[in-house]
């Protein structure tokens, strides 16, 4: 599904991510847990192809394409989704029709007749209950004055319905409560399938416990510095990441 | 994102900037002009032509005499070289034998040129719903509905014809809200208006349908000087709507309108324009110079009047549709929609004139400037002394495109009574990358998340229009824009 090599990032003229890689296959979850300011909305972000965020070398591929050379809007179309981790704001655009231009530009660009008004509405309510989202958001503006844990189960009501490929969630468990957390794990979840991959992005275990990922990357100062299974980030919680940066020195690459 | 998809975008953005005015054909037709300049002579002629009765001659001649003596205004914030008024036609008429009497008798190729606009006069005939007046140049071509309208008592007509067949009621309110010599543009339509459009609404009755008027100017070096009055008597009601273009000209012509609204008692006149004058290319050459006294009064007690506009076009916009809120619990309102983008410049907004009690207005303004363009809101709230509890309430926001553009606001109020309210809140805002990036990353193109983000900012104004007339806003809101995010 996904093949990034040393992948290095800079915004503004510092380099971020200083050789990334990584293989997720379809079908898998990957977690990317590491400190503040370590580079993972960084390595998100470049992946969805955000303007500032300049490659100054490596490679990724998705699903055998040349991920970098695609416009962010591409990328979109060909399955690529990011739950952000700061959703933006966008007054005066029903969620509604803001999600039904998303929907019919994607379909347009696979080939697929647009959905008409009532189609939409049947589709957005079906999983409008997979993550319990409050149907009245729904006719609200995208995001305005939403709390922050409506924006979060926004982003994966979005992700619900525009059906990605692979599913990049940038701390979508910060904000949300624990019933919420859970609801919306339990989306994730059944969103799950063979053909379609997970890169989750958080800093607490907890979230693991409900979508359990295959593999549990820890990413430090721009690169990948431990991977491992699930009990990787039970040993994060417990022990936080010092020990890692102690034993780490030098790069390491996988 | 690469450095080529970042030189990638920016080209598709460039792109879309110069996207051209659609409106911009000529129809080559006959045109009957009276020579080029002015003076008493002119407007006689003019008079002349027109069959006009002798005392809308002197009320022209009176008007003229007062322009002389007034200066061209400049405190606007816009910059244009000098107009040389010499240099100008003031009366264009396509020719036709007489005023057709159906539109049969119409000449073909004004049909097809208002066809062209999407504007079918001969649809009108058929689909109810919008009565049209289409005005090219400087005069008034067809009138639609106007045998059903009739019906209800409801006057819908050229001006002209008006001057012919109603002059009791033209001359009681011809310059009633807008005088002569209130300023030196509305002088000079006084002098030299050719046609417009006019509607009288009788008492108690509800028009309806839409009222529109359509104008065009085809004719090289005219000027448009039209006049529009609408009269609502007590307890009436209309809506009222006004369309505009013209061809892409090279050189810059003068368009000076004067529009006069009068709500009696109870009455309510709901005013939407969707402007699309030639704006000029992107070196700014060429364009319509759009200055024009736009004036309602709600001259009794509940009545209301509504502004509605939507500026997209003309190489420099000089308007302030104003309320003077004469009759007691009388309510004004402004919504407008203003974009200029390339070399435009708009100096625009609203006076709001608080003379009754318990008078109410709103002013809701949204700016949008693009490209090299420059977009200035400028209001005025006064509130005289014994106009109690006058309420005001404006937003005035500015949402720049790009960085080479301006956005300015000049409020000002003049309060004159203790107990009125006012409320003024502006915003300026950019249009964010990250809204953008957002719409990207949900599949949608740059050129659609512009499309969505500005709608969405104008909505408020939108939802005031009538609904055919909203979906067309839209549109021209985003062919207009197509692309200025940089
Ligand atoms: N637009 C930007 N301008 C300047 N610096 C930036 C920008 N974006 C990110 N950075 C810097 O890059 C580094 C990595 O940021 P990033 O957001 O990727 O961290 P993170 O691992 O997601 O952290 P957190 O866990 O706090 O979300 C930080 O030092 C941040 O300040
Ligand atoms: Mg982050």
């Amino acid at each position: 599904m996904l093949t990034i090599r040393d992948l290095k990032v800079s915004v503004e003229g510092n380099q971020i991510l200083k050789g990334v890689n990584l293989e997720i296959k379809a079908g898998e979850v990957h977690a990317i847990m590491g400190p503040n300011g370590s580079g993972k909305s960084t390595l998100a972000n470049a992946l969805a192809g955000r303007e500032d965020y300049q490659v100054d070398s490596g490679e990724v591929l998705y699903r055998g394409k040349n991920l970098l050379e695609m416009s962010p809007e591409d990328r979109a179309r060909e399955g690529v989704f990011l739950a952000f981790q700061y959703p933006v704001e966008i007054p005066g655009v029903s969620n509604a029709n803001f999600l039904k231009t998303a929907l019919n530009e994607i379909r347009e660009y696979r080939g697929l007749e647009k959905l008409d008004a009532m189609e939409f509405l049947t589709l957005v309510k079906e999983r409008m209950q997979l993550v319990e989202m409050d149907p009245k958001l729904l006719n609200r503006s995208v995001n305005e004055g939403f709390s922050g844990g409506e924006k979060k189960r926004n982003e994966i009501f979005q992700l619900a319905v525009l059906e990605p490929a692979l599913a990049i969630m940038d701390e979508t468990d910060s904000g949300l409560d624990i019933d919420a957390l859970k609801i919306v794990a339990n989306g994730v979840n059944k969103l799950r399938s063979k053909d379609r991959s997970f890169l989750v992005i958080t800093h607490y275990q907890r979230l693991l416990n409900y979508i359990v990922p295959d593999v549990v990357h820890v990413l430090v100062n721009g690169r990948i510095v431990e991977s491992g299974g699930k009990d990787l980030a039970l040993h994060l919680e417990e022990h936080g990441y010092d020990w890692i940066k102690n034993e780490r020195e030098a790069p390491v690459t996988m | 994102m690469n450095k080529d998809q970042q030189s990638n975008d920016q080209q598709i953005i460039e792109s879309r900037i110069k996207s051209e005015y659609k409106w911009g054909f000529t129809t080559d037709i006959e045109t009957e002009t009276v020579p080029s300049g002015l003076n008493e002579d002119i407007i006689r002629m003019i008079s002349a032509k027109k069959n006009e009765p002798e005392w809308m001659l002197e009320w022209r001649l009176k008007a003229y005499r007062h322009w002389l003596k007034m200066a061209e205004p400049h405190w606007p914030n816009v910059h244009y070289d000098a107009i040389d008024y010499q240099d100008a036609y003031y009366y264009a008429a396509p020719k036709q034998e007489k005023r057709p009497e159906s539109l049969d008798e119409v000449d073909p190729k004004l049909i097809e040129t208002f066809n062209k606009l999407g504007i079918s006069l001969e649809e009108q005939k058929l689909l109810a719903g919008v009565a049209v007046d289409a005005v090219m140049d400087s005069v008034s071509v067809a009138t639609t509905f106007k045998d059903e309208l009739r019906k209800l008592g409801i006057i819908f007509c050229s001006f002209s014809e008006a001057i012919r067949e109603h002059p009791e009621l033209v001359k009681k309110y011809i310059g009633f809200v807008v005088p002569p010599n209130d300023n030196f543009f509305a002088a000079l339509n006084a002098a030299v208006f050719t046609d417009g459009s006019f509607c009288y609404i009788p008492k108690g009755v509800r028009c309806p349908m839409e009222l529109s008027t359509y104008f065009r100017i085809n004719a090289a070096k005219t000027g448009q000087f039209e006049r529009t009055l609408i009269v609502a008597e007590e307890g009436a009601y209309v809506s009222y709507l006004e369309g505009c273009t013209a061809p892409m000209r090279d050189e810059n012509q003068l368009h000076a309108a004067v529009v006069e609204l009068v709500a009696h008692k109870n009455a309510q006149i709901k005013y939407s324009t969707v402007q699309n004058w030639y704006p000029g290319d992107e070196q700014g050459k060429g364009g319509i110079y759009n200055f024009v006294t736009k004036r309602g009064v709600c001259l009794e007690e509940n009545s209301k009047i509504s502004w509605t506009q939507v500026e997209t076009g003309s190489a420099i916009t000089w308007k302030y549709p104003s309320v003077i809120l004469q009759g007691d619990n009388s309510i004004g309102e402004f919504y407008s929609v203003a974009l200029t983008n390339n070399l435009q410049q708009a100096d625009t907004g609203t006076k709001m004139i608080h003379v009754g009690k318990n008078t109410r207005s709103t002013i809701v303004s949204k700016g949008i400037s693009a490209g090299r363009s420059n977009n200035s809101y400028r209001g005025l709230v006064k509130v005289h002394k014994g106009a109690l509890n006058a309420r005001n309430f404006s937003q005035c926001d500015s949402l720049l495109i790009g960085d080479k553009c301006g956005a300015h606001t000049f409020p000002y109020l003049e309060i004159q009574e203790k107990s009125a309210k006012v409320e003024h809140e502006a915003t300026t805002s950019k249009i964010g990358e990250d809204q953008i990036f957002y719409c990207n990353q949900r599949g949608i193109s740059t050129e659609d998340a512009i499309g969505l983000v500005v709608n969405g900012y104008c909505k408020e104004v939108f939802k005031e229009l009538p609904m055919e007339f909203a979906v067309e806003a839209q549109k021209l809101l985003a062919i207009s824009l197509e692309g200025s995010v940089g």
